[in-house]
Parts: structure tokens; sequence; C-alpha cells
């Protein structure tokens, strides 16, 4: 049994071979919804609705292929800089899943309760995921935010966001 | 066509107090939006597209100029006060300016770069009133194989030539195709890549991608890596300039104009590489060499200027042609259809007055910008001191506004969140988001030729070459394609003739000298990709 611990060997910290997975079951999926499409050949579209498809989906598995062999063989991707990015730290998933939690909430409420209040959550959400602790402050901001959007949508640009639970009030 | 007199039509509307309000809400939204860290001119764009909506067409483009240019020189105050440029054009501004800035000399660099981005810009606005009628003249003789050819020059040359590594360039741009897919065939109704979803359909909103790959992913990828040590944030006063800073800067101003302009005419040119070249060039013209490094204030007026004459130039074959060469064009250009106005050479035909005024106002922001911004600057300065919790939690509210704004159904923020969680991996892993972007937008329109040309040969193939200009146009597609190959082939046999042949005859002559000129391209092409790594190793 020694080649699992180098295949494990060889996996670690390659996780880049997820977007290479990614890459292939993407041109696979390409590939087979172009191939279910029924057409009859015509004359005035030689090209058909699936020639691209099919010439993307070979794209992206050929990439996928190439991007694997090349991580294999030690390469990697250049994560990206930036003015408040700190390459130096791992990535802090405290931050980015609580930052994700209040933007689903924000999706599941926005129709029933309307953006005042969805949009209240994901603000003040979004802050307290990054590190806000001013909790009052935040919240008043965060209300104000919204308050504010929703009437400078509705009288300058003419679009109603939807008002939810607190139709009528506003 | 009369330049000057359509020209003057679009300041006639560009100037009226409605527009002209609009033009100063556009510059003043732009750079205060550019200026905040981690907001480049196409988030801006993109960001700020919503707020146009309720805006008639003209007006929109009006405002558009202003965030154009607005969102441009704000980036540059970023990097020249925090020296962490936020995107690859001002890496080279950064170098010198920062020094400057240390120095105590911030507001001097911040004067060079606005004054050498309205000298520029002024320009290169020039030259694109006067080149892009000439382009059309020239665009309207193609016929389909030849746009075919031209588009996918334009995307295999922004893949293949920009960013680091071409691999995962042309990962990102088969993503990108992939999501142009979506929704339904234009020919033939047929739905693809929909699973049956109705809301699918239509396709995906190219806002709603752009707000997604740009924003959304932008915002969770800071805030994996957020910075928890507050940076150091250069105290500014007024900008100004004295005699010896205007002496030693106007030849650099116009040399980068010289160097910009071209170079983002091109389908590949970008900003990166002029603004080098300008740096490498007034680094080797000037008289004090010594102080490159240390803050020459000619390392950042040739850059800026280069930066802004590239923004110009960019904007040529993105309203002759249809054709974005960077990710800002790209989001303009969606906004164009989402006007229901369609992008390409007969765009100055039927929409000339809102193209004239889209240029006139090009000017007049690019104006405004100069008397805005200098006066403002400690402003914006302050704006850099924004709690990074609100901010970045304010990019992601006004990201999910913006995209929920345009159809109003949750839905839509369903696909925000897919395409910024793809935003944020492709950041982690490397993958340039450019291509993608304009695989997105291209895409459709790429297949529309595609399926045009062969139908016009009958389905024969031969179809795609049957223009002398088509034909060209793949000839360099294949050298682009090809050409990490060559390299390799000139590298490996050029050590081994000129061992063979020390003192041959002259026939020999003419081939050693092709072999170090595409040698001599290769070694610019080599220290440009150090001047990026130096300028990320500051950051």
């Amino acid at each position: 049994m020694s080649s699992s611990p180098t295949v494990a060997s060889r996996l670690k910290g390659r996780s880049e071979l997820g977007v290479a997975l990614l890459l292939g079951a993407a041109g696979v999926l390409v590939f087979l919804d172009a191939y279910g499409l029924a057409t009859p050949y015509s004359k005035s579209d030689p090209v058909g609705p699936k020639t691209v498809p099919f010439i993307v989906a070979g794209l992206l598995v050929v990439c996928a292929v190439l991007l694997a062999v090349n991580v294999l063989r030690g390469g990697k991707g250049e994560a990206e800089g930036g003015e408040d990015v700190d390459l130096a730290h791992p990535a802090d998933w405290k931050t980015v899943l609580p930052l994700v939690g209040a933007f689903i909430a924000n999706i599941l409420l926005i129709d029933w309760a309307g953006w005042v209040i969805s949009g209240t959550v994901l603000f003040w959400g979004s802050v307290w995921a990054l590190g806000g602790r001013h909790y009052v402050r935040d919240g008043l901001i965060s209300l104000a935010m919204s308050i504010l959007t929703f009437y400078g949508f509705f009288l300058g640009l003419g679009i109603a966001l939807p008002a939810g639970l607190l139709e009528g009030i506003l | 066509m009369d330049v000057f007199s359509s020209l003057m039509d679009g300041f006639a509307t560009a100037l009226t107090p409605m527009n002209f309000l609009y033009a100063v809400i556009g510059v003043v939204l732009g750079t205060a939006v550019g200026v905040l860290p981690g907001l480049g001119p196409a988030m801006t764009v993109a960001l700020l597209l919503p707020v146009t909506y309720a805006l008639e067409p003209t007006s929109a483009f009006i405002m558009f100029a202003g965030i154009y240019y607005g969102g441009m020189y704000g980036g540059s105050t970023t990097s020249i006060l925090l020296n962490t440029p936020g995107e690859s054009s001002s890496v080279v501004t950064a170098i010198e300016g920062n020094k400057m800035a240390k120095a105590g000399r911030a507001a001097q660099a911040l004067a060079t770069a606005a004054i050498g981005s309205f000298v520029a810009g002024t320009i290169g606005t020039t030259l694109l009133a006067v080149c892009a009628p000439i382009v059309v003249q020239f665009a309207v003789s193609l016929g389909s194989p030849s746009y075919f050819a031209i588009m996918v020059l334009a995307l295999l040359a922004v893949t293949a030539v920009l960013g680091s590594s071409r691999l995962r360039g042309f990962a990102s741009l088969g993503l990108g195709l992939a999501i142009g897919l979506v929704g339904m065939d234009s020919v033939t109704g047929q739905q693809r890549l929909t699973f049956g979803m109705p809301l699918l359909a239509d396709g995906l909103d190219i806002v709603v991608v752009a707000v997604a790959i740009f924003a959304v992913g932008e915002a969770l990828w800071v805030a994996a890596h957020l910075r928890r040590t507050p940076m150091n944030i250069i105290p500014v006063g007024q900008p100004w300039m004295g005699k010896d800073d205007w002496k030693r800067s106007w030849k650099p101003w116009l040399r980068g104009t010289a160097f910009g302009f071209p170079f983002g005419a091109l389908p590949a040119g970008g900003a990166e590489i002029p603004t080098f070249l300008s740096y490498v060039t007034e680094k080797r013209l000037s008289k004090h060499p010594e102080e490159f490094g240390h803050g020459a204030i000619e390392g950042v007026a040739g850059p800026e200027a280069a930066n802004n004459a590239a923004a110009a130039g960019t904007l040529t074959p993105m309203l002759a042609l249809g054709l974005p060469t960077n990710a800002t064009a790209a989001v303009m250009l969606a906004a164009f259809t989402s006007y229901g106005i369609q992008p390409g050479p007969q765009l100055f035909a039927s929409e000339g007055p809102l193209v004239w005024a889209l240029i006139a106002s090009l000017f007049i922001g690019n104006f405004l910008l100069l008397i805005i911004n200098l006066p403002l600057a400690p402003v914006w300065a302050k704006l850099l001191q924004l709690p990074r919790p609100y901010l970045y939690a304010g990019i992601l509210f006004f990201a999910t506004l913006g995209a929920y704004s345009v159809n109003l159904q949750a839905f839509d923020l369903v696909i925000l969140l897919v395409l910024g969680a793809l935003g944020f991996m492709m950041r982690r892993f490397g993958l340039p988001v450019l291509p993608l972007i304009l695989g997105v937008i291209l895409g459709p329109r790429l297949e529309g030729q595609l399926r045009k040309t062969l139908q016009l040969s009958a389905g024969n193939p031969a179809g795609l070459w049957s223009e002398a200009i088509a034909v060209g146009i793949w000839v360099i597609v294949a050298i682009i394609l090809l050409w990490p190959l060559l390299l390799k082939l000139i590298r490996r046999n050029r050590p081994a003739r000129s061992s063979l042949l020390p003192a041959t005859s002259g026939a020999t002559e003419p081939r050693e000298v092709s072999g170090s000129v595409s040698h001599a391209s290769h070694r610019a092409d080599g220290s440009s990709g150090d001047g990026h790594s130096d300028g990320d190793g500051d950051g």
C-alpha cells in the first residue's frame, strides 16, 4: 500500500486541482446539454445551435486537462493582490462564511420582508462579519442606508423596490 | 462625414444644463468610488450602471463618460497615496508616485497626475474623434468573415497576451463563453444550458454577471484576506506644482500620450505596456536619472498620461467596431446593449447624435476632472480612511441593490452569489477576470457572425477566409497562438547556429538579424514582467 500515501501527499496543497475539476465538469455539462438539443439540418443555418457549445466544451475540457497536468507538475496560479489584501495569512473563513450568510439572508428576505428590512440585515450582517463591533451605530447606519436607497430609487430613478412587511408604512 | 460639425452638435447636446449636471455627477461619483480602495474603474462603472437606468440613453452615456475618467483618476490617487495599486495599469504610477508622496511631495505627484491626465485625455479624445470615423469607414466594408476573424483575434489577444498564465487565461475565457451560451439560441429558439428554468431563458443579464465577478467576487476575496493592520496614508494638501515641476512634466505628458493611445486602440493593447514603456523611456531620457526610485516626477507624469491616453484609445475600437478591449469598455458595451443599442460599425450612422454627445462629454468630463479634483484632493484622501467593514459591506450592499434593480427578482441575487463565488475562486487561483467578461459579451456575437458567415457560404468552411482581410487576421491569430512555440524554436536554434556559423558568407546575415530582433523584443517582454512583479512586491 505504498501508493496511497504518495497519492495523498501529491494531492496535498493542490487545491487548484479543484479548478481543473470544475472546468472539466463545466465542459462535460456544456457538451451534454448541446448533445441533447434536437435540431433538424436547415440550409439557412448550417452551423446550428450545437457547434459553438461543442467548441466551448472542447476548450473547457482541454483547459481542465492541461491545468491538472500543470498543477501536478508544480504549477501554481498567482493569487490576486490588492489594496486591502494581505496574502500573508490564509483565507479567513470566519469572515467569509458569515458574509455569505448575510447575503443569503437578504435573498430569502427581500421579496417577503422588503428591501428596507433585508437591506438592513445585509449591511449590518456584513459589517459584523467584517469586524465592526459598534452594534448600535452600525445598526443605525444600516437602517439609514436601506431607507435612503429605498426612497432614492423610488423618487430618483422610479424603481419601486419591494416594501414587503412595511407596505403601507413606507 | 464632417467630424467637426458632428462634434459641435455633440457639445450642444452635452452642454444642456441637465446633461452638464449629469456629467458633473458622473465625474464626482466616478472619482469618489474610484478612490475607494479595491474599486477599479470597471467595478465603478458596473456598480453605477443601475443608477443610469432611469435616464434616457444620451444622459446616461454622458454620465458614463464622467464616471470613466473619474474612475481612472481615482485609481491613480489611491496608488500614489497608498502605494497599493488597485489595478495593473496604475502599478507603474505607484512606483515613483508613492516615493514622491513619502518625500513630502504628494501634492506635486497628484497635480502632475491630474494635469497629465487632462492633457493626455484631451489629446486622446481628439484622436478618438478623428480616428473613429475613419475606422468606421473601413469597417463598414468588412463582411461577416472579417468580423468573425477580428472578434476571435480580440478574444485571443486579450487571453494570450495579457496576464501571467496563458493556460489560466484560456480557462477563464472558456468559462465566460459557457456563461454567454446560457439562454435561448437566437436563431432556432432552442434553450441552451437553461436546465428547464424559465428564468434562465433570456440568458444571464450582463450587468448581473459583471457586478458578480467584479464586485461580489472582490468583496469576498478581500474579506478572506483583510489586512488587519491599518495602512499608512500620507496626508495631502492642495495639489500644486512649482515652475521646475512644470518644466519636467510637460514632455513626459506628451510622450506618455504618444505611447498610450495606439496601445489602447489595439485589441490587446491595454494600459500596462504603454505605462511601462513610458516609465522606461522617461528614466532613460531624464536629466535626473538618480532620482528614479526615489520619487522622480517624470515617472508619475509619463505613465499617468499613458494610462489616460490608453483609456481614450480603448474607446476607438469600442465605438467604431463594437469591440471592447478592457474590462471598463466591456462593461460600457454591456450598458449599450441594455439600452437596446447595437454596437458595431453602424453605430455612428444609427446613433450618431448619441455617440458624438458621448465623445463631447469625454472632453467635458476631462475638463471637469481637472477643476473638480485639484481642489478636492484632500477630500478624496479622507475617503481612503473609510473603515474597511463599512467599505466592503457597502460594496456588497450596492452590488445587491444594483443586480436586484435590473429585473426586481430575487433569482438574480442567487446568480450573483454563485458567480461571486466563481469570482472569488478565480482570484484565489490566479485566473484572470477579463477574458471571462469578454467571453460573456463577445461570445454570443461571435456565434452570430460565425453562423452568418457559413450561411452565406452555404456551409462551406472556406467561407471563413473568403475575404482578404480575414485571411490577414487569421495569420495574426496563428502567430499569437504559436508564439511561445516559435520563441522556443528561435531560442533553441540561436546558440546552435551561432556556434556553427562563426564566420560564413553574408547569406546568413539577415537571418541573424531577424533572430536578434525577436530576441530583443522578447527581452523587453521579460523586463516588463519584472516591472509588474516589482510593483506587486511593493504592495
